[in-house]
Parts: structure tokens; C-alpha cells; sequence
């Protein structure tokens, strides 16, 4: 009993999964059932529009600024880097480099 | 290395080009995924979660940055009130979801029902931003999203695995700037999301609400408060751009 309770985990915790799925899976597919209720008007176009790089923003001006200079710095690289190489990998491997020796460095953040 | 397939007037359809084209799109964030996900597998160690239970979050959840909240804030004891709790704070993480699941509509709205919502169960971050590029660009093929999708979560549903069982290795993911991966990822990904000088209102808006609201408000209600802030000042701009 106790090694079947190991090995398939415990009943609350895949009721907590199960939960959290459904959520989520709401979420992924609620969107896109809502929008077919929607007219999308030239303003629901616009709203439509802005939504990607509001999102974008929204999910990582906070972490950012509240992420120090290690992180500020790093980001600034990433984009940075972007504007003259068009390369998510370079992107993204250019901000770890960054934040990760600046921390190796000492600096706090 | 080019995205473009066909113009976006065409409507969606499917192709194995199109598949193949989108699961190497993804290629860039697959170290990052992988890094992620190896974090929360060290994370849920170190909460001694059994690893199917893990593997439960990585394959059924589905979702890098809920995961990471509900675990680290996981209640000692499982009741009613708090997985109540937990639902609450998947769903504020997961929402913004739902407003990528919208913008899929001018895209799949012309596939069959049961053609167009089964690859939207794989939305990500990353999925959709690259689509949405794609997209721009002038892509129709549907084919280029799923195959982004199941790329991305085939390299999740393994990546807890190595974090599983080296969890002190993996004690602290800043030392090697893992806490940059998504970040990076977004803020590159918010240089071709410019559209000029109308870009501007809604993204200052979608900033400081995102920022007030996270000094105000506990939890991850920022984003959906900023996402929503900005598309609406958006919506309320003068339509004289005729775009």
C-alpha cells in the first residue's frame, strides 16, 4: 500500500492536478470559442492587434523593473541584440550569458 | 531560414512542410524549455512530490509558469478551500491563455470545429508568439502551430526528468541566468511586435497598469489587467490608421 501510494502519488494532490488543468485548459480554448460571438469591428481589430505586444509587456515589464540591474541590464542586451541580429536564440542566450556573469561578478539582483 | 509560406489571405489548411517548418521554429526556445523544466522537476524534489505526480504537472497542466507558483506555494494540507485557492491562482496565471486562444480566431476560424480547437490545447508562450510572427508574416498553414506545439511539448514532458533527480545541482537557477531564459525570449520577440508609433499608446498603457496593479494586487492579476489596458486603449485610439 504504502509503495503504491509512492509510486502513483497521492489522491489530493491529483485532484489539485486535475483542477488546475481544467483551468487551464479553459483558458486555452475559451478565447478563441468566445471570439466567434465577437464582430470583430475595425476597434476590435485594433484591440486585436495591440493584444500580442500588450501581453508581452504586461507579463515582463514587472519582472524587469523589479528584477534589479542584473536583470534590467540582461534585458536591455537581449533586445538589444535583437534589433541587430533578428535571432531568438542569440536573444535569449545572450541575456542568460549576461545576467549569469554579471551575477558570477558579484553583482546582486 | 525563411517563414514566409503563402499570403494571408489564403485560408488555413494543413501540410507536412508546414509541420516540420513550425517544429523547427522552436528551436531557439528548446534549451530554454528544457532548462525550465528541469528547474521545476529540482523544485518538486525537493517538495517531495512522487514523479509521476511530476510528470502530471508537465503533461496534464501544461503550463511552465503555473506549475512553478502552485508548487511553490503549495498547502501543506489539501482541502476543498485550498485547492480552491490553487484553481484561482493557475487561473490568474493562465489566462492570458485565453487571450492568445483569441487571436487564433481570424486564423482557424475557417477549420472545421474539431480541427481547430484540439492544437489549441498546446498554446504556450513561446507556440504562440512565434505563430503570431508567422502569421505576420503572411503564413496560413495551421500546420506550422501544431507542429510548434508538439515539439514544445514533447521536449517538456521529459524536460523535469534530469531536474527530478540532480535537484541540488539545481538549487539555485539564477547562478546560471535561468531566470532570464523567458524573459529574453519575450523581450526579443517584442522587437518585430512594433508597429510603428501607434504601438506606442497601448504599450506604455499595457507597462504601468501592469505595474500599479502588481504593487496593488496580490499575485499574477498584472497581466491580464495590463494586457487587457492596453488592447482597450487601442480600441479606443482614433481607427484614422485605416490598418
Amino acid at each position: 500500500m504504502l509503495e503504491q501510494t509512492i509510486a502513483l502519488g497521492r489522491t489530493d494532490v491529483w485532484i489539485a492536478i486535475a483542477v488546475m488543468a481544467v483551468v487551464t485548459v479553459a483558458s486555452r480554448l475559451g478565447g478563441y470559442w468566445l471570439m466567434a460571438y465577437v464582430p470583430v469591428t475595425p476597434r476590435v481589430r485594433r484591440m486585436l492587434d495591440a493584444l500580442p505586444g500588450s501581453i508581452i509587456i504586461a507579463a515582463i515589464a514587472p519582472v524587469v523593473l523589479n528584477g534589479g540591474s542584473v536583470v534590467i541590464i540582461a534585458i536591455a542586451a537581449a533586445i538589444g541584440v535583437t534589433i541587430i541580429k533578428r535571432n531568438d536564440f542569440i536573444a535569449v542566450t545572450t541575456g542568460m550569458l549576461v545576467a549569469a556573469l554579471a551575477r558570477a561578478v558579484g553583482f546582486s539582483g | 531560414m525563411s517563414d514566409i509560406a503563402s499570403p494571408k489571405s489564403s485560408s488555413a489548411h494543413w501540410t507536412r512542410e508546414g509541420l516540420i517548418q513550425g517544429a523547427r521554429a522552436v528551436f531557439p526556445v528548446l534549451p530554454g524549455t528544457l532548462a525550465f523544466g528541469m528547474a521545476f522537476g529540482a523544485l518538486c524534489a525537493q517538495k517531495k512530490f512522487t514523479l509521476l505526480e511530476v510528470q502530471g504537472f508537465m503533461g496534464i497542466v501544461y503550463g511552465g509558469m503555473s506549475q512553478f507558483v502552485a508548487v511553490q506555494s503549495w498547502p501543506e494540507v489539501l482541502t476543498a478551500p485550498s485547492i480552491a485557492t490553487l484553481a484561482l491562482l493557475t487561473l490568474t496565471v493562465n489566462i492570458r491563455f485565453f487571450l492568445m486562444s483569441a487571436t487564433f480566431r481570424s486564423w482557424f476560424g475557417t477549420l472545421p470545429a474539431w480541427q481547430a480547437y484540439p492544437p489549441l490545447l498546446l498554446i504556450t508562450d513561446a507556440g504562440w508568439l512565434l505563430s503570431l510572427r508567422y502569421r505576420e508574416r503572411g503564413g496560413s498553414d495551421a500546420s506550422y502551430f501544431l507542429g510548434g506545439g508538439l515539439m514544445l511539448y514533447a521536449v517538456w514532458f521529459v524536460a523535469a526528468l534530469p531536474g527530478y533527480f540532480l535537484a541540488e545541482q539545481l538549487a539555485n537557477p539564477k547562478t546560471y541566468g535561468l531566470d532570464l531564459v523567458f524573459p529574453a525570449f519575450f523581450a526579443a520577440l517584442l522587437v518585430p511586435a512594433w508597429r510603428g508609433r501607434s504601438s506606442a499608446l497601448p504599450w506604455i498603457v499595457a507597462g504601468v497598469v501592469a505595474l500599479v496593479v502588481q504593487r496593488v494586487l496580490p499575485g499574477w492579476w498584472f497581466i491580464i489587467a495590463g494586457s487587457l489596458s492596453g488592447a482597450i486603449s487601442a480600441g479606443l485610439m482614433n481607427g484614422n490608421d485605416d490598418a
